[in-house]
């Protein structure tokens, strides 16, 4: 396989991938996953407990 | 294994931050008289060489850039790991190594560069035994970051983390390749002088996918990670949407390398190799965009903060500006934009809307929130000067890249500008000299930009001579995230 050849294929792969990884954020079972995730810079301070977002 | 946090070094490359924020743009005012009055620092008789222009400017890119920049977000990247890891840093000494091989890497760049030792590659002008030295600091600061990551009390790697991480692993990628180069010495030559390991178009492509992948990982990626972290503790509530900050993070890591040859176009570089990069450039509006919302959008519902917390107002000044030039940037690549604007001071415009407005504001913004934390205070010394610094920042940014973007396009208009026989109806000193007044502006907006650097080291020294070191920040009971 050439160059160009190659190439061609990893870009393909990686728009796929970024495809997956679309899919992967917006999957709706890991909905509250990710928001638990953007809670982590709370979790640091015990007066941070009150402005979680508890939605 | 302490159960307090390394605050240490955050707080070192926080005080060096304003430091060489100060030396950064003082050379940078220095550059913008010397454009109005060329023969401003002749009469320094013997010292004059050592501040000419061409030799000065490389030291201002560097010390904004590696020294300002580099500081903050050592500090910040430092002190983030270590909160939403909820650990203390891997190892003590290594970051004491990184601070103090820092500081050596700009202490060599200060003393080098004026005395014009240079490799002419642009923000990779430092001579080959500082590329060494860098190596290795570069590697210590990798595997004290990642190696913080792995010893992490959460589950989950907070996103602010991913973008410092991309960063540190690019930038390595990014000098190692670029900086390959041969030193003099292995033919018989000075110790002191290097050439580059690729040659003529080749050795221009590699510079500037280096030099747009600095811009784009060290300028852009890793202040991203700052502001994923420090916006949503300063507005005192998450991210607008992490799931979006995730598809931010991916599309910019995918999208970013392929930008470098927006900075090559209309030169020998192949013309393929030209439309790839202004294709690339123009994406990247998607994901820049995305996080500049995602950023702003944290306010929704808690715009009032913004009316009375000038922490805020930095920070979210920041992310417009951010947005600015990202729309910008992509523009400037399209080919028939870029016919008019490249080699003109719409350049010089676009570059610091970016680094003054985007860079300098978030991370003023960022020491701002973290400075009285580090010495135990609740607060700065002054809110009010917060507010002032902002105001005199803000009016300093948008004068100077208002004058620059008017003189960068009449510049280049009077450039191509022909009569109708077909010679050019302007000389280039002609278009020099219509620069005179937009240079003056451009010096007021940035004096005063550099005044309120000034103020803010007024009041963190306050702030500082208040407070107390905190060493004993405790790690909360690790939390399953």
């Amino acid at each position: 396989m050439d160059v160009g050849t190659l190439s061609s294929v990893v870009t393909v792969l990686f728009f796929l991938l970024f495809i997956a990884i679309l899919w992967w954020v917006f999957k709706r079972d890991n909905k509250q996953k990710f928001e638990d995730a953007g809670n982590l810079p709370f979790q640091e301070d015990a007066e941070g407990a009150g402005k979680r977002r508890t939605d | 294994m302490e159960a307090t946090y390394n605050y240490k070094v955050v707080r070192q490359f926080a005080i060096m931050t304003v430091v060489w924020g100060i030396v950064g743009m003082l050379v940078g005012v220095i550059l913008a008289a010397q454009l109005i009055w060329p023969t401003l620092t002749e009469a320094l008789g013997p010292l004059a060489p050592y501040l000419s222009y061409g030799r000065i400017r490389p030291l201002h890119t560097n010390a904004v850039i590696f020294a300002f920049g580099g500081s903050a977000l050592f500090a910040t990247s430092l002190y983030v790991v270590q909160r939403t890891c909820q650990t203390r840093l891997l190892s003590d000494g290594l970051a004491s190594f990184v601070f103090w091989g820092w500081q050596l890497v700009i202490l060599l760049a200060a003393i080098s560069l004026p005395m014009g030792l240079t490799t002419g590659k642009e923000y990779a002008e430092l001579e080959w035994p500082i590329d060494l030295l860098i190596t290795v600091v570069w590697v210590a600061y990798a595997v004290l970051f990642l190696g913080t990551i792995i010893i992490r009390k959460t589950k989950h790697i907070y996103v602010a983390n991913w973008f410092f991480g991309a960063y540190i692993i690019t930038i390595a990628l990014l000098h190692l390749v670029n900086s390959a180069e041969l030193p003099w010495a292995l033919a018989g030559g000075s110790w002191l002088k290097s050439y580059s390991a690729y040659a003529g178009v080749h050795d221009a492509m590699v510079q500037w996918w280096y030099g747009h992948n600095a811009v784009g990982f060290f300028l852009t990626t890793a202040f991203l990670g700052m502001m994923y972290y420090f916006v949503p503790k300063q507005a005192g509530r998450p991210i607008f949407s992490y799931r979006l900050s995730i598809v931010h993070f991916w599309a910019l890591n995918f999208i970013y390398m392929w930008a470098g040859p927006h900075h090559l176009l209309y030169t020998a570089l192949p013309d393929w190799v030209q439309s790839l990069g202004m294709v690339f450039s123009l994406m990247l509006i998607a994901p820049s965009w995305g996080g500049m919302l995602n950023g702003i959008m944290t306010l929704s519902g808690a715009w009032h903060k913004l009316r009375t917390d000038p922490i805020l107002k930095f920070l979210i000044t920041a992310l417009s500006f951010y947005g600015m030039s990202t729309f910008e940037g992509p523009m400037m690549s399209v080919k028939t934009v870029n016919a008019l604007s490249h080699y003109t001071e719409w350049n010089i415009a676009h570059v610091h809307s970016g680094s003054l407005g985007w860079v300098a504001m978030i991370s003023i913004g960022s020491l701002y929130h973290l400075i009285p934390r580090l010495f135990g205070r609740e607060e700065m010394h002054s809110v009010k000067l917060i507010n002032v610094h902002f105001w005199w920042s803000t009016i300093g940014v948008v004068l100077y890249i208002a004058a620059m973007w008017i003189a960068g396009v009449a510049q280049g208009l009077m450039w191509r500008a022909t009569n109708a026989d077909g010679t050019l109806t302007y000389s280039f000193a002609q278009s020099v000299a219509a620069m005179y007044p937009f240079y003056t502006i451009r010096l007021i907006g940035g004096v005063m930009f550099f005044a309120g650097m000034l103020l803010m080291a007024y009041n963190v020294w306050k702030t500082v001579a208040a407070g107390k070191a905190v060493n004993d920040a405790r790690i909360p009971e690790a939390v399953a995230a």
